[in-house]
């Protein structure tokens, strides 16, 4: 049972509209306008920036809440970010007449920003310097759809938190800071002028970040003095002390733990719009030893601690993803902003992590039903069956959360890539499945790559049919691909071509970003970036990854078997032939089409014949990007996951040899071609486990159940089973969907009965009713696994 | 050597403990009125028509030739899932023991591989039969269904003789033996039918437990699906006041029991 002001809140968050919020972006043009930013380096002037608006956002104190601090002047008021990408006023619009998705901006809103925010950013953005610096080769193909590109509109983002802000108020890490300025050496490192610019400014975003809580802290007092309920303004007062407090100084509560984090959280994202999931990370591990202290000295009830995890919870829902342009916004149209809190897992010496937070923290995670932040349970064979078995109970409320992760695979990913075993073990996942080390690492996205395209070009000989244009290498016409393995090599040999012109274009995106748009602030968070001296956005990190997310592993697998098996191994139908089917979508061609749909070897059924060349395409896939260096001393990695990008991709793309109709959205994740797999979980979860997971930062796996399946003991015995099983196998990642397909049907003719309705999309949760009617028709049609 | 199954059912939780791989072996003695699996009770393949107008021309076979080696292969493939749950492999059908030689070398390899291996049978089979499997079958699902003869012989088209025979040898020739009762609505689940039961099976307490199967309509939609030669007996499923009271007659006579398999 929520309390009275709890439901208020999370009501409020639900029901806010949201909108532009032009604050940032005006502010931000302001400052540079002034000319101050010209006479300072550019992180010193990326730190001044970062400062003026702090002083001048608006404070934002709602009603009953415990937790402060807001991105925008209101809940779901959502900031621009034109020094990375400014809107046009034909984005506004699109925006605000959006069916799904929408963000509202006013008429005053869009005067403004064509009058007097994009004159003043149009060619600086650095989406404008980006698209001004990539080739004609790189663009043919991101027009093509064969990638997607995360950092021409979102900063490079994508870390999450240690624990270093619970042991230290932001004032010691100035101390630190005036160590590593102290250390540098003008005689011998040509850097150090650069370092002591960064580190001048990460210092003055200290300033900026404590300055912003004592606003916070005035503000409060204010409200306390007005205040006529007199427990409601001791709670004001008790707030104004912890904002006087922290970040300045080391927390020593819940509840100035997690104020600290806030705070923290908002100072990241005022700065730039890092893609994407910023958050706290091991949540249960940062909180536990406050929380035990909290009861024994008898500061707080449990059920006030409850209280003040809610009160968390609502402030991530309050804050939609900022808004996007372009490509972007039709692959991925969410508000969320994929923060993923971890539970469970090990702990840095190895041992079983859970404690008594975890369980509180699935209990808020039940009660909130929210979509932000989504939160995901890491399972370690050292984990008790009692974890799972309460993670499964939150599950088959049927809201898509949590996920379960495999930590013993996470870690084994992190040792592969050269991390050290603590570090590994202090990491997790984040955003939709991504191996991170927390606190330790710049694990950049860049961009979802679309595997099947590439083969529609090989079978065209490097032309792109859609368009017709020729974006590829010419590896033969189909009558000389008279092998598998000459039609293989092929796609190989474009697949090449692609990954090159991706990572050729990364090499400059990343320079483009160090160079331009540091991030002072969260370098302050990151280790070790202060000791090193340098920005988390030019290498200061301890780990740099830079992965490229490919899509389409089931669609890809199933369309190669089909060929192999028609083609090749039956010689049924000669490559021309299959071409110019595709060519008609199967029209006339439908006998055919059941051919392939129905008696052709899919992946998904543990059938070697199509799980072999499963591995054949990781293989080709990591071998074209794995270990390759960014700029930033770490290499280029693969991960195998597709937000939403599955759809976008399929659109691009015509009829595939899976007998997969044109337009029609890609398999997701590692997950099987929907309704490919016949022969239930097992099956599935083996042939996905014969992906090498260990080599990759995070694969996505769905997998649906009706609820039924999670009623009797015995079952849900048999589900931690499976579970086990898969993780057994090196399995990074599963997530259930718990819900019939009639309750979906009911819910596409009746949105209006099911606004609350959440499903696991791909990798995170989202409403059902903001998802497009392709993708609410795919998640029905996802083979249900029926018991 | 080869065998005829129908299906190859991976990810069976009811079908004994933990995953299990449930294999459904073609052919029965048996002709139940409200037969669960009625494609089943043909021993050889067979063509049925799916689906129902234009679409009734599409043919399916039921049924297919497999060598117990290929078999094992499919079976071995959820081994982990077996280890892990505690689970295994159990073999139903129509009646596996109706093709005991290649049933028996199934079981043997599952159990030099140190599988868990169980028997859903409906007891109408030779005793011999089930002397040549009994040292490799970890568990027995063994369906009683009426105690009446006459009735047994109206309903299912033989006598219950030898099924009870089989029954009483089986436990006591130290055989792990779970009872399973489906639960047909004026057919089987009558006081008389269920006292009867409670009866015959008092004489064994050694059983390990008794599975009250609830009607589901599954084969009923089966019938439909296969445009199958049978009468669909539009029957009514228990609530749970029903199955309780049910139960609770066998819990009195101390009998462990559950319901659903």
């Amino acid at each position: 049972m929520l309390s009275k002001r709890i439901e208020k809140l999370r009501n409020q968050s639900l029901t806010a509209t949201p909108k532009i919020s032009l604050e940032r972006a005006r502010l931000l043009t302001e400052f540079y306008r002034s000319g101050k930013a010209d006479k300072v380096s550019i992180p010193v002037g990326r730190a001044l920036a970062f400062t003026y608006l702090l002083e001048h956002k608006e404070i934002c104190i709602n009603d009953g809440e415990l937790i402060v601090g807001e991105r925008g002047e209101v809940p779901k008021a959502t900031s621009t970010y034109p020094e990375i990408c400014t809107h046009t006023d034909k984005d506004f619009e699109i925006l605000h007449n959006r069916e799904k998705v929408w963000f509202k901006s006013s008429d005053k809103d869009r005067k403004e920003q064509i009058e007097s925010i994009a004159p003043y950013w149009t060619g600086k953005s650095l989406r404008d310097r980006i698209f001004a610096e990539l080739d004609q080769s790189w663009k043919d193909a991101y027009e093509a759809g064969v990638f997607t590109e995360f950092q021409e509109q979102r900063a490079p983002g994508h870390t999450v938190l240690d624990d270093k802000i619970y042991q230290k108020g932001l004032v010691y890490f100035k101390r630190d800071i005036d160590i590593s300025l102290a250390q540098l050496d003008f005689f011998n490192d040509p850097l150090a002028l650069d370092k002591r610019e960064e580190l001048i400014a990460m210092k003055i975003t200290i300033d900026a970040l404590i300055n912003y809580a004592e606003r916070y802290a005035d503000k409060l007092k204010v409200l306390a003095e007005e205040e006529q309920d007199s427990q409601r303004k001791k709670e004001l007062e008790q707030m104004e002390s912890i904002c006087r407090k922290v970040p300045a100084n080391a927390p020593e509560t819940v509840w100035e733990a997690l104020q600290y984090y806030w705070f923290v959280h908002i100072g990241v994202v005022t700065e730039l719009n890092t893609w994407d999931s910023f958050n706290p990370g091991r949540l249960d591990q940062h909180l536990n030893p406050f929380y035990k202290n909290d009861l024994n000295v008898g500061r707080f009830d449990e059920s006030f601690i409850r209280e003040i995890l809610q009160s968390f919870w609502v402030k991530f829902n309050n804050q939609p993803a900022p808004p996007k342009v372009g490509v972007t916004a039709r692959e991925s149209a969410t508000y969320t902003d994929f923060c993923l809190i971890n539970l469970g897992g090990v702990t840095s010496s190895g041992e079983d992590a859970s404690n008594e937070m975890t369980y509180i923290l699935m209990d808020i995670i039940e009660e909130m039903r929210i979509l932000q932040p989504s939160s995901m349970v890491q399972i370690s064979k050292k984990n008790p069956d009692r974890m799972v078995r309460r993670a499964l109970d939150v599950i088959k409320t049927g809201f898509g959360q949590p996920s379960l992760f495999n930590t013993d695979a996470i870690i084994q990913e992190m040792i592969r890539q050269g991390k050290s075993v603590e570090d590994a073990r202090c990491g997790g996942a984040s955003g939709c499945v991504e191996t991170g080390a927390f606190g330790k690492e710049s694990y950049i996205l860049t961009g979802y790559f679309n595997l099947p395209k590439v083969l529609e070009i090989t079978l065209h000989n490097g032309t792109d049919p859609q368009t017709g244009k020729l974006i590829g290498i010419k590896t033969g016409e189909s009558e000389k691909l008279n092998t598998f393995e000459k039609l293989y090599d092929a796609f190989e040999k474009q697949l090449n071509h692609f990954i090159d012109i991706k990572i050729k274009g990364n090499l400059i995106i990343e320079r483009m970003w160090a160079k331009y748009l540091p991030a002072p602030f969260l370098s302050v968070l990151v280790d070790d970036c202060i000791s090193n001296g340098t920005d988390y956005n030019n290498g200061g990190a301890r780990y740099n990854s830079s992965y490229v997310q490919g899509v389409g592993m089931g669609s890809l697998t199933d369309s190669f078997a089909s060929l192999k098996k028609h083609v090749y191994d039956n010689q049924s139908i000669s490559l021309a032939e299959f071409i110019r089917v595709l060519k008609n979508n199967f029209n006339e061609s439908e006998d055919f089409k059941d051919e392939l749909v129905n008696n052709t070897p899919k992946y998904g059924n543990d059938d070697d014949y199509a799980d072999d060349i499963s591995r054949m395409i990781f293989e080709s896939f990591f071998n074209a990007v794995d270990g390759r260096p960014n700029t930033k001393g770490g290499h280029f990695r693969i991960n195998l996951l597709p937000t939403t990008c599955h759809v976008y991709f399929g659109s691009v793309i015509g009829a595939l040899p899976d007998g997969r109709l044109a337009g029609k959205p890609l398999s997701e994740g590692i997950s099987p071609v929907q309704g490919a797999d016949r022969h239930g979980p097992t099956a599935v979860l083996k042939s996905a486990s014969k992906l090498d997971h260990v080599r990759t930062g995070g694969t996505l796996l769905n997998q649906k159940f009706i609820p039924a399946i999670f009623e009797d003991e015995t079952s849900v015995s048999k589900i931690i089973s499976l579970i086990r099983t898969y993780f057994r196998m090196d399995g990074h990642h599963i997530q259930f969907n718990v819900i019939d397909a009639d309750t979906l049907r009911d819910a596409q003719k009746n949105p209006e009965n099911y606004t609350d309705l959440i499903v696991r999309v791909a990798g995170y949760s989202d409403y059902f009713n903001d998802l497009g009617v392709e993708l609410q028709n795919e998640i029905i049609q996802r083979t249900e696994q029926s018991v | 050597m080869d065998g005829i199954i129908f299906d190859i059912k991976k990810f069976a939780l009811h079908d004994g403990p933990g995953i299990r791989t449930t294999l459904f072996f073609k052919g029965c003695p048996l002709n139940c009125l409200w037969c669960h699996n009625p494609e089943s009770r043909l021993s050889e393949p067979e063509s049925v028509n799916v689906g129902h107008g234009e679409q009734c021309k599409k043919s399916k076979m039921i049924g297919r030739k497999i060598s117990s080696d290929l078999l094992f292969q499919e079976i071995l493939k959820d081994e982990m899932f077996y280890v892990e749950s505690g689970g295994g492999v159990t073999f139903s059908g129509g009646e596996p023991m109706l093709q005991s030689e290649f049933l028996l070398e199934i079981l043997l390899k599952c159990k030099q591989n140190n599988l868990h291996t169980t028997v859903d049978t409906c007891g109408h089979v030779s005793w011999d039969q089930f002397e040549s499997v009994l040292n490799y079958v970890d568990l027995f699902l063994y369906d009683i269904k009426l105690i009446d003869e006459d009735m047994h012989r109206q309903y299912i088209s033989v006598s219950n003789e030898l099924i009870k025979e089989n029954l009483l040898k089986l436990v006591k020739a130290g055989a792990k033996v779970r009872v399973r009762i489906p639960l047909i609505a004026g057919i089987t689940d009558t006081d008389d039918n269920i006292s009867a039961t409670v009866q015959f099976l008092k004489q064994l307490p050694e059983l390990l437990a008794i599975d009250l199967l609830p009607y589901n309509k599954f084969g009923e939609d089966k019938i439909e699906r296969y445009n199958l030669p049978r009468k669909r007996l539009g029957l009514h499923l228990q609530d749970e006041a029903t199955l309780n009271s049910i139960k609770h007659k066998f819990t009195s006579e101390g009998m462990e029991v559950q319901i659903g398999g």
